[in-house]
């Protein structure tokens, strides 16, 4: 279909910008701002590529689209590249955010501006690749990958403690990716290849399935995060730089959800719907868990950090309930969340920048200095609580409803969720923005600049578009999830006749 | 004509000993100031022994009465270890220009070693094989101690022998037992008798595996590793990190498949036992240790533990594993020990890691390429370190070690976290004064393996497909 292999432009180009940067020398001045503009350009045409991908996007098939292979590892391992409507919205989530981090950390980043620009650009090919490779062993390689230019923003960028903070994103989720390493050798054994159309239609065996989950199930709760695994995730969001955060929360976190919904519910469909207790237990004790400490936080990225573990909880539940609902719903929530979380940590990031503080009690009445991120920061408040009229709604609604379909006690438990993230959320409000502004550190505090109404436009447009009319991504995953899920119920019911023949 | 054959067989051996020969009566006339020339021309014959082994043919060459053996695996290790010897005399141009230390015994003995190696990796006899080793081992008891005014070197010399002695007098044991109960010393003779050989073999099989675990510096042979490491010269370190520890493995393999083959469950449990618990050794004790070479030294004890999962697993994909391991491995020592050498100040050596702080800002590209090197050390994807244990990995879940591989997956995050560390100094910390710029040796063998290590991944079929030829012809 397309002549030029468009993926592997999208995945490569923002390397390919990073080694520009590389090659850079000159007064330390010069190069700090061209690294900057080298860095927004390359992801600003990789944005538009990627745009190119949606608009030659077939989104009636639900097939694998774009598709590129060459030989690569010995034997059956190739490189092979391509997306479906499961994956497209994630490259485009990606694509559309790195602009938006680069220019967030225009002046906030001083120091070592060359290597910020050169670690968030490989990070880009990185997370691009782990959406659009269809080889398991190419997966791995994205998505362990990423690992190395994370650490390095959190470790060299960051807070004050850093360097534990990094440690602890590193070894946690390096911990739960090796497991599965192992599963995807089990699986090359047993199918004789890792690529990944293939494994969707190879029937596993049972117990073979039951291990692989397991070891998945521990690499993606890991990333995603699930309760209990989550605590590396406060840690890593209060310490990482703003835009790091940004990308934690918007697409790092959104590979655990889609490694879900691309390997585990088709490749291990018994294994899935067994053990699907499990994981709607964990979301609910996530959603109310998470929730209920969120309340109690005392700087705000934490406070938004386990509002993320909870928001997770959602997109599990849904996952797991194994409907177009919950499935499209998981899809769509995680689309949301992206671009809601991010927004939050940039409203926080904008405070940090000025006062450098992140402590709720240092803020209050800055309504009266900042109107604007007073507005900013309420569509995003009320995005994050869920409001109709906003994209946080639609994705709780559809996973609910998904969910009431298949298990009505979890779906009712996950509401009470709902309700309590509007307590946080509202009251975190409250607290920095209304009352009187009585601090005198704040009383010099300046409202948006040019470049933080920039970055902010795009996201409340998007925000109260997916809101409003969220036709325009679910019909992109549409077709896709509809096959996946009735590939998924095609398995398990081809397996209940067997039984019942017998 | 069935002579000449034989002696082309073993060419590469003659012709470096034959060479080193030559040298030694060259700096015996000439002294001290032939040492610049004798290292040059070691490389060149470093190089030739390479050409003639590319060139060997590819079947399989008998010589000596069924002693030597030449076939693709022996090929592939040859070519390694040629690599790790003549990295090793590359990177040691600074350290001999120091004044007691301008002597030209230094490339010879390690041409002699490398001879050695080169005998081991081809030994198909039990005599070749002590032959081998023993030529291999006395010329590095005396590199460990080539500083010999310096008294940790010598130190390092003389532990490194007392227990280099006792190791090979169990090898000895061992070889002796195995010829009592089986009646010859070929291998391919033990292998038709190793089925009825009884427990007389099994315990010969004991001893002889002790003394190759302590040449690959596996637990529990490993004690002598982390001072003899920290007290031989920088590029002696590196030496004995890679060369010696391919024809070791090299060695390893072709007695366990080639002569034991029919009684492979015995060993495979000593394999997989050493195997775990050079993992966690080298996993562990790395955590708390500050000098960078001893660090090292639990790093390769750690890395043997893994190459040694591929030959646990006794099969081809294994042994396949095992090749594309040790051709990694040292690339990624020759590289880290470019950067340890090079951590100079105005002509002195530093050893501590933290002397490494903050060198992401006072030599940016050597950092860069440390770290590579340090995340491929610890097989994290994209670098080429991870492939290396992607396919001992692979072996051994085919052939069903879960627990194995399951255990040596965990002590590889373990082993994660001292390497992390070292990155964590360079790239966190505050800048310590800056580094004498590197001589070009050392950039250069930095540079070429820090870019394998990174761009391995694009193009890894070749490298995977030889070492998979080179395996077959083990079977």
């Amino acid at each position: 279909m397309a002549s030029w292999p468009i993926l592997s432009v999208t995945t490569f180009l923002p390397l390919l910008g990073a080694l520009f940067i590389m090659a850079m020398r000159g007064e330390d001045a010069s190069i700090a701002g061209n690294a900057r503009w080298v860095a927004l350009w390359t992801t600003l045409i990789t944005l538009a590529i990627s745009l190119i991908l949606v608009w030659r996007f077939d989104a009636g098939s639900p097939e694998f689209q774009f598709v590129e292979r060459k030989p690569w590892l010995a034997g059956t391992i190739s490189y092979h590249m391509g997306v479906d409507g499961i994956s497209l919205p994630f490259v485009i989530l990606t694509t559309a955010l790195m602009p938006l981090c680069i220019i967030a950390s225009w002046r906030p980043i001083q120091m070592r501006v060359k290597e910020y620009m050169i670690a968030f650009l490989v990070l880009e090919t990185l997370m691009v690749g782990t959406f659009t490779a269809l080889d398991l062993t190419l997966f791995y390689l994205f998505f362990e990958g990423g690992l190395i230019p994370m650490f390095l923003i959190i470790g060299v960028w960051g807070g004050p403690r850093r360097v534990y903070a990094s440690f602890k994103f590193f070894l946690y989720t390096f911990l739960g990716s090796v497991l599965m390493l192992l599963a995807i050798m089990a699986l090359y054994w047993d199918a004789g290849t890792t690529d990944i159309p293939t494994l969707m239609h190879h029937a596993f065996p049972r117990s073979l399935q039951s291990w692989a989950w397991f070891a998945f199930f521990a690499s993606f709760a890991v990333k995603l995060p699930m309760w209990p695994v989550h605590t590396w995730l406060p840690d890593a969001h209060v310490e990482a730089p703003t835009a790091g955060s940004v990308i934690l929360a918007a697409i790092l976190l959104k590979m655990g959800g889609y490694g879900f919904l691309r390997f585990s519910l088709p490749m291990f469909p018994f294994a899935s719907q067994e053990f699907a207790p499990l994981i709607f237990t964990l979301s609910v004790v996530a959603i109310i868990y998470t929730a209920l400490v969120a309340l109690v936080q005392e700087d705000m990225k934490k406070l938004i950090a386990y509002s993320s573990v909870a928001h997770m909880g959602f997109v599990t539940m849904g996952i797991f309930a194994g409907t177009i609902q919950g499935v499209g719903g998981g899809i769509f929530q995680m689309v949301s969340h992206g671009i809601v979380s991010a927004a939050l940590f940039l409203c926080v990031g904008v405070v940090y920048d000025r006062m450098h503080s992140r402590e709720i009690a240092d803020y209050g009445g800055l309504v009266d200095r900042m109107p604007l991120y007073a507005a900013v920061f309420m569509v995003f408040t009320l995005a994050n609580i869920g409001l109709p009229g906003t994209s946080g709604f639609i994705g709780e609604f559809l996973t609910l409803i998904g969910t009431f379909r298949v298990n009505i006690p979890v779906a009712t438990f996950a509401t009470i969720g709902v309700i309590l993230s509007a307590a946080y959320a509202l009251w975190l409000y409250r607290r920095v923005i209304f009352g009187r502004l009585e601090k005198p550190s704040l009383a010099g505090i300046l409202d948006l600049e040019a470049r933080e109404i920039v970055v902010f436009v795009p996201l409340v447009a998007f925000t109260i578009l997916f809101g409003v009319y969220p036709k325009t991504v679910l019909d992109l995953s549409q077709a896709s999830v509809a096959a996946l899920v009735e590939n998924y119920h095609q398995a398990l019911g081809a397996a209940k006749t067997a039984a019942l023949a017998e | 004509m069935n002579d000449a054959f034989e002696l082309y067989a073993a060419l590469p051996e003659l012709l470096l000993a034959g060479g080193a020969m030559a040298m030694l009566m060259l700096g015996a006339y000439k002294g001290d100031r032939a040492t610049a020339p004798v290292v040059s021309y070691a490389m060149v014959l470093l190089v030739l022994a390479g050409i003639v082994i590319a060139a060997m043919p590819g079947e399989r060459m008998v010589a000596f009465g069924g002693s030597l053996v030449v076939d693709g695996f022996g090929k592939f290790l040859k070519i390694l270890v040629l690599i790790g010897s003549a990295g090793t005399l590359l990177m040691s141009g600074d350290f001999l220009e120091g004044p007691d230390r301008h002597k030209f015994e230094y490339p010879v003995l390690i041409l002699l070693s490398t001879a050695g190696m080169l005998m081991l990796i081809s030994a198909a006899d039990l005599i070749a094989l002590y032959l081998g080793l023993e030529l291999m081992s006395l010329a590095l008891y005396v590199v460990a101690a080539f500083d010999r005014d310096n008294v940790r070197s010598t130190e390092a010399g003389l532990k490194y022998f007392v227990l280099g002695a006792l190791s090979s007098g169990m090898l000895l044991y061992g070889a002796s037992l195995i010829y009592g109960f089986t009646g010859t010393v070929k291998f391919a003779g033990i292998a038709m008798e190793a089925a009825n050989g009884g427990i007389g073999l099994t315990i010969g099989l004991v001893l002889l595996f002790a003394g190759l675990c302590f040449k690959v510096s596996a637990v529990p042979f490993h004690m002598w590793t982390p001072d003899v490491y920290e007290g031989a010269p920088t590029p002696i370190t590196a030496f004995f990190a890679s060369a010696p520890k391919v024809a070791a493995i090299a060695v390893f393999m072709r007695v366990s498949l080639g002569a034991f083959a029919a009684i492979t469950t015995q060993w495979q449990q000593i394999i997989v036992f050493v195997a775990i618990a050079s993992m966690a050794l080298g996993s562990f004790a790395a955590i708390g240790q500050r000098n960078i070479k001893r660090l090292m030294a639990y790093s390769s004890i750690g890395h043997m533990g893994f190459a040694l999962i591929g030959l646990a697993a006794g099969t081809a994909e294994g042994i396949q594993g095992v090749l594309v391991y040790m051709a990694i491995y040292v690339a990624m020592t020759l590289g880290t020990f470019a950067c340890i050498i090079a951590m100079r100040r105005s002509h002195k050596a530093f050893e501590e890691i933290t002397d490494l702080s903050g060198l992401a800002r006072t030599n940016p590209v050597q950092a860069f390429f440390l770290a590579m090197l340090l995340f491929s050390l610890a097989g994290v994807p994209p670098m080429a370190g991870f492939f290396a244990k992607f396919y001992v990995f692979l072996a051994a879940i085919k052939a069903g070690m879960f627990t194995l591989a399951v255990l040596g997956v965990l002590a590889s995050v373990v082993g994660c976290y001292y390497y992390l560390l070292i990155v964590k100094v360079m790239y966190f910390d505050d800048p310590a004064p800056a580094f004498d710029p590197m001589g070009h040796a050392l950039r250069t063998m930095l540079a070429v393996t820090g870019l394998f290590v990174i761009l391995f991944f694009i193009y890894p079929g070749p490298l995977v497909e030889a070492a998979g030829i080179a395996a077959k012809s083990l079977f």
